[in-house]
């Protein structure tokens, strides 16, 4: 079609140009977080030397991590029983449920949960953000996951059955090597998912849990800054890697059944 | 299919963690809020535990002094809102994301997985790092109004953000990337010899766009237009950082009612009356794509 090529460009213009200009400006000298006047890396190191910024960091960490193995797990085993196991009751509404908070609008979700751990009086600190991760982690943990496994050719696993393994060893032997990229890829994406996530984690965490995001969303709430730009960009570079990663992991995966 | 084996793990075992799991965190808290969305508010937060309705008539009614129900508009208006923004950011992504889609899937392979690998990082990277790229360009001192200052074609700042512009703005360029991979998952299978022959039997581009490349698509650009309506319907971080304190949208709307308004019992059945509507809306979109045969809602994974 005439004119659709170029209005792609303007498309990936318009995609990164804010962006770059958000990166190019973490850079900057001066003050302003949106006037040049040369290049340093000052803003960085204010940032990585600014304490409430290394708390959040840790929060985040450790909040994306334990939501990444705990879904990754629950996701597994989930898609073990959906894709692998026998058709059961209820089979559809688990798999509605456990992919609902992709479609659910955050805010509604993020009420929810903190309605439910004020009613219980539930005040763990990172622990119930963790939790709160864990939920909306889980589908992008399933999904791969489950691809993977319907992509993968049962008659290997039947022929490990065949051949006298039992059920244990046929998984631990073949469906587990075989699904890895799935898994990882699956893990990966939980990761940057709960790594990522502001609106839940503005709603449930106390003082004290303070997320990376929401830190930045405090700071942004106080006017612009390059060292919000330092923070922000090194939070997008993080998602970056990951997903450039993730993308070749599972274009290979798909490559070689 | 029938299997020849199972896995024959225990059902306690596979399906159980899960599903206690979501039966607690996920489930549960959503039965406490309709609950909740049904007692007394509690001025220093939460709940007093006492029937009262109030929540609901709210969203209709004000008291006045005497204590008569007047109706009032402000809370439908603020709905009525994010429905014409959400609406608006759906089809502006829908008119950009379209023509990149059909390009991208238009091309040699290998240039498709570098274009795709583009839209995909901004598809998982912090919206709300997304969203504050814009600030920086629309604020009073920010990259537009700094430059248009500059080339002295305006003497005063003009008032870009917090404004339903910076809001659709906003929007439409976080959600983007969820409306052009839908679109080009459900291209990536066209057979191009139907555009060929389109074009053979003498069809004008805007005609073979019209009948043959937008019925293939059809079913992405329903799945895209949902990916960018839902979120932007119950989007937060858009309308607080853009926006500022007077565009609320619904979900800022929510979000005030649990911290500074402490109107737990009208926040809960504010997000139970959202969380309808999007129900409703992809009941809709199921028992349509189950017509089509096809199930595109996942396809982009």
């Amino acid at each position: 079609m005439p004119g659709f090529g170029a209005w792609t460009w303007v498309f990936y213009i318009f995609l990164y140009l804010p962006l770059v200009i958000l990166v190019v400006f973490s850079f900057n000298a001066g003050r302003s977080a949106t006037v040049w006047s040369g290049f340093s890396l000052d803003w960085y190191a204010r940032a990585f030397g600014n304490e409430s910024i290394q708390r959040a960091t840790v929060n985040s960490l450790i909040v994306a991590f334990s939501a990444m193995t705990a879904a990754t797990v629950l996701a597994l085993l989930a898609a073990l029983a959906l894709m692998r196991g026998r058709r059961f009751r209820g089979g559809t509404v688990f798999r509605v449920t456990l992919l609902a908070p992709l479609m659910i609008p955050e805010i509604v979700t993020a009420v929810a949960t903190l309605t439910f751990f004020s009613a219980l009086g539930m005040q763990l600190g990172l622990f119930n953000v963790f939790i709160a991760h864990t939920v909306f982690c889980i589908p992008f943990a399933y999904l791969p996951i489950a691809a993977r496994l319907s992509n993968l050719d049962e008659s290997l696993e039947c022929a490990a059955r065949d051949l006298y393994a039992g059920a244990w060893r046929a998984f631990r032997r073949v469906t587990l090597p075989l699904a890895m990229p799935g898994i990882a890829a699956g893990a990966m994406l939980a990761f940057i998912i709960s790594l990522d996530d502001f609106v839940i984690t503005l709603m449930v965490a106390d003082a004290g849990s303070t997320t990376l995001p929401v830190y930045i969303f405090g700071m942004v709430r106080m006017g612009t800054s390059p060292e919000i730009n330092a923070v922000s960009t090194a939070l997008l570079a993080v998602t970056t890697v990951i997903i450039v990663f993730h993308y070749y992991l599972s274009n290979s995966a798909k490559n070689r059944p | 299919m029938k299997r020849l084996f199972n896995f024959n793990l225990p059902p306690l075992l596979s399906v159980g963690p899960a599903a206690l799991f979501l039966t607690v965190f996920f489930i549960a808290p959503f039965a406490i809020i309709a609950v909740y969305s049904l007692m007394e508010a509690d001025p220093f937060g939460g709940v007093r535990r006492a029937f009262s309705a109030d929540a609901y008539i709210q969203f209709l009614f004000t008291r006045d002094w005497d204590g008569n129900l007047q109706f009032d508009l402000s809370y439908l208006n603020i709905f009525w809102r994010s429905f014409a923004l959400a609406a608006g950011a759906t089809v502006l992504c829908l008119a950009a994301a379209f023509p990149a889609a059909y390009y991208i899937a238009t091309q040699p392979r290998r240039r498709r997985g570098l274009l795709l690998l583009l839209i995909t990082v901004p598809f998982w990277a912090n919206l709300l790092v997304r969203t504050y790229c814009w600030v920086l360009i629309l604020r009073d001192s920010g990259l537009v109004n700094g430059w248009l200052i500059a080339f002295d074609l305006i003497s005063t700042p003009l008032p870009l953000m917090y404004t339903d512009g910076a809001i659709l703005v906003g929007l439409t360029y976080t959600y983007l990337p969820f409306m052009a991979l839908p679109i080009y998952a459900s291209l990536e299978k066209t057979d191009w010899r139907l555009i060929e022959a389109s074009r053979d039997l003498y069809a004008g581009h805007r005609q073979t766009l019209a009948r043959v490349v937008f019925p293939l698509a059809r079913p992405g650009v329903i799945a895209g237009c949902i990916m960018v309506f839902i979120p932007s319907l119950g989007a937060f971080i858009a309308p607080s950082l853009l926006g500022g304190g007077r565009n609320l949208m619904i979900g800022s709307l929510i979000q005030l009612q649990f911290s500074s308004s402490r109107n737990w019992p009208f926040g809960a059945a504010s997000a139970l009356i959202l969380l309808a509507f999007v129900l409703l809306l992809l009941y809709l979109w199921r028992r349509r794509s189950g017509r089509d045969g096809r199930d595109d809602g996942e396809s982009i994974w």
